[in-house]
C-alpha cells in the first residue's frame, strides 16, 4: 500500500507493506542509515526517530503507521547549517566510542532539551533511560548533553539586544 | 532480524468506524495501539492478526478529565499524558509514582493505557493501579456501551473480557478525598518490568481505615488485587502493626512463578515488603504529610 509521510521536511511516498516497520522503512527505502537498528526488541533505542516532536522507537513502529506525520532522523539535526549542539557535546565531550547508540541518544538529547534548556544530571540519565550504551558508560554522554546545555544558555544570553529568541 | 507475518491494515477514523471493521473481518482482527505490545508479539509471531485496525487517530479517545465525580481517562492516553497530567497528580500520587517506572521514556510517548489493560500482561502496571483504585472499564460495541469493574476486567494472563467486535474506550477512576495513595516498584534495571509492584490507596477518618485499595502486580494475585488484605484493614487503626499485617496477608496470597526475575520467595517477600511500603506512605498522605 502507498504511504505518504514528511521526512526530515521532503514529502516521500513509497508503496510498502503493512508489515515494513519504519526503521527498516527509513534504512533501506530511504537510504537514511543514521538511525540504527539493534536489539529489534524496543530496548536498545538505537532506532530512536522523531514522530511529530517526540521520539519514538522506530523498530516498533510500523511505516503506515507513521503515514501522514513528520518524522525527523539524526540526518536532520545538521541540515546544512552546521552541526546541533547536542552533535558538538557528543563529538568534545568523547560522548561516543563505537557510535551505534549515537544517533538514537541525541535524538533523545535533543528532545530533551528543547522541553527542558537546563536539565540536572538525574534528568538527563532518567530521560535517556530508554537509550542503551555499551561502551561510555554513560558518564561522557550526560556532560555532552550538559555541554550543549551550557553551550545553548550562553549562545542565549550573548544574544544582541532586541534579537528575538 | 524480526519480521511480522503479512497482514493487513486500516486506519479507523472513528470509534464506530474502528468497531464496524472489528465486526466485518471478525477475530482475526485487532486493533493496534501505542503498538509496543503487539508489534513484539507479531514480530515474535506469537500473535499473527490478519487485520490491524489503526486507532492512533482516535484523539477523541486521548482526554484525562473530571466527569460526573469521577476521574475518566481515555483509552487512547499515553503513558506520558498519565505522567504528565497535573488532574491525576492532584487527586491520586499513585499515577505519577507507577508511570515513572512504567517502560522508559521513549516507550512511554507511545504506549496506551487501553493497550495497558488490553495486553492484560501479568505484570503490566496499570492494571494493578486500576485494580487498588477500583476502576471501572468502559467497553463500546456497535449495539452500545457496557462497564466492567477493573477487577472483573481480567480473564487470566492476556485475556480480558473485551470481546472481538468490542473496544474499551475509557477508564474511570473514583474520586476520594481524603484519601493518600502511592505505588512501589521493584525492577532489575531501570524500565524493565516489576519483579513485584504493589499499589495502593488509603482513605482515613481520624486515624481509622475508612476504606483502602490493594492492587499487586507480577506477584500472581488473582485480579491485581488483594481484597483479604482490605477486608483486614478497614476499620482498623492505620498503624505500623495493622499496615504490616495486611503486608503479610498479601505474602501469603501471592503465588508467583519463578523465572529470571527471581525465585518464589523473593517475589513474595516483596510483595509483603512493597504492599507495606505503599500503604505507610498512602496513610501518610491521607494524613496531609509530604512523602
Ligand atoms: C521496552 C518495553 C518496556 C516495557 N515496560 C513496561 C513496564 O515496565 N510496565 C508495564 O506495565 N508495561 C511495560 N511495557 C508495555 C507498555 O506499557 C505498552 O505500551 C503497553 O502494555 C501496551 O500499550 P500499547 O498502546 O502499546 O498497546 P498495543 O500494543 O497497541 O496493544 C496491546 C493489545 O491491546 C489491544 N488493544 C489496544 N487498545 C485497545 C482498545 N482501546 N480496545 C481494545 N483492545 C485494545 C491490542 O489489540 C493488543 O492486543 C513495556 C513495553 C516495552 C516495549
Ligand atoms: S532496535 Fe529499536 S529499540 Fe533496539
Ligand atoms: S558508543 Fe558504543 S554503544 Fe554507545
Amino acid at each position: 500500500m502507498d504511504v505518504t509521510m514528511n521526512v526530515n521536511g521532503d514529502e516521500v511516498t513509497r508503496d510498502v507493506e503493512p508489515r515494513l516497520l519504519l526503521v527498516h522503512f527509513l534504512r533501506d527505502e530511504l537510504r537514511l542509515t543514521g538511525t540504527h537498528w539493534g536489539c529489534d526488541t524496543s530496548n536498545c533505542g538505537a532506532c530512536t526517530v522523531w514522530i511529530d516532536q517526540q521520539p519514538v522507537k522506530s523498530c516498533t513502529t510500523l511505516a503506515v503507521m507513521a503515514g501522514g506525520h513528520d518524522v525527523r532522523t539524526v540526518e536532520d539535526l545538521d541540515p546544512g547549517t552546521g552541526l546541533d549542539p547536542v552533535q558538538e557535546g557528543f563529538m568534545l565531550e568523547h560522548g561516543l566510542q563505537c557510535g551505534f547508540c549515537t544517533p538514537g541518544m541525541m535524538m533523545t538529547a535533543r528532545w530533551l532539551l528543547d522541553k527542558n534548556p537546563d536539565p540536572d544530571e538525574a534528568t538527563i540519565r532518567e530521560c535517556i533511560s530508554g537509550n542503551i550504551c555499551r561502551c561510555t558508560g554513560y558518564e561522557n554522554i550526560v556532560r555532552a548533553v550538559r555541554w550543549a546545555a551550557n553551550h545553548e544558555a550562553d549562545a542565549t544570553a550573548n544574544q544582541p539586544e532586541g534579537a528575538s529568541a | 532480524m524480526q519480521v511480522p507475518a503479512p497482514f493487513e491494515y486500516e486506519r479507523a477514523t472513528s470509534v464506530d468506524h474502528a468497531l464496524a471493521l472489528l465486526e466485518r473481518h471478525g477475530p482475526e482482527a485487532r486493533v493496534i495501539a501505542g503498538g509496543h505490545s503487539l508489534l513484539p508479539m507479531m514480530k515474535l509471531r506469537l500473535a499473527r492478526p490478519e487485520m490491524l485496525i489503526d486507532i492512533n487517530d482516535l484523539s477523541d479517545l486521548d482526554y484525562i478529565k473530571i466527569d460526573s465525580g469521577e476521574i475518566a481517562v481515555g483509552a487512547m492516553t499515553r503513558h506520558v499524558s498519565i505522567l504528565d497530567s497535573a488532574l491525576l497528580a492532584e487527586h491520586y500520587s499513585i499515577f505519577r509514582e507507577a508511570e515513572k517506572v512504567i517502560a522508559d521514556p521513549i516507550v512511554r510517548n507511545r504506549g496506551t493505557i487501553g493497550g495497558s489493560f488490553c495486553q492484560a500482561d501479568p505484570s503490566e502496571d496499570l492494571s494493578a493501579v486500576g485494580a487498588a483504585l477500583r476502576a471501572t472499564m468502559v467497553i463500546r460495541s456497535s449495539s452500545g456501551t457496557r462497564t466492567v469493574a477493573a477487577r472483573d476486567f481480567h480473564d487470566g494472563p492476556y485475556q480480558t473480557l473485551v470481546g472481538p467486535a468490542e473496544m474499551l474506550v475509557e477508564i474511570r477512576f473514583p474520586i476520594r478525598p481524603g484519601s493518600g495513595s502511592a505505588y512501589e516498584k521493584v525492577e532489575r534495571r531501570a524500565g524493565d518490568w516489576a519483579i513485584a509492584a504493589a499499589g495502593t490507596f488509603v482513605r482515613l477518618d481520624g486515624d481509622t481505615v475508612a476504606d483502602c485499595g490493594i492492587g499487586l502486580t507480577a506477584v500472581g494475585v488473582e485480579h491485581f488485587a488483594c481484597g483479604a488484605a482490605e477486608d483486614f484493614l478497614r476499620g482498623k487503626q492505620a498503624t505500623a502493626d495493622n499496615i504490616a499485617a495486611a503486608g503479610q496477608i498479601c505474602h501469603d496470597a501471592a503465588d508467583p512463578q519463578a523465572d529470571q526475575r527471581g525465585p518464589v520467595d523473593y517475589k513474595r517477600h516483596l510483595a509483603r515488603e512493597l504492599v507495606t511500603r505503599a500503604l505507610t506512605r498512602s496513610a501518610a498522605r491521607a494524613r496531609g504529610e509530604k512523602v
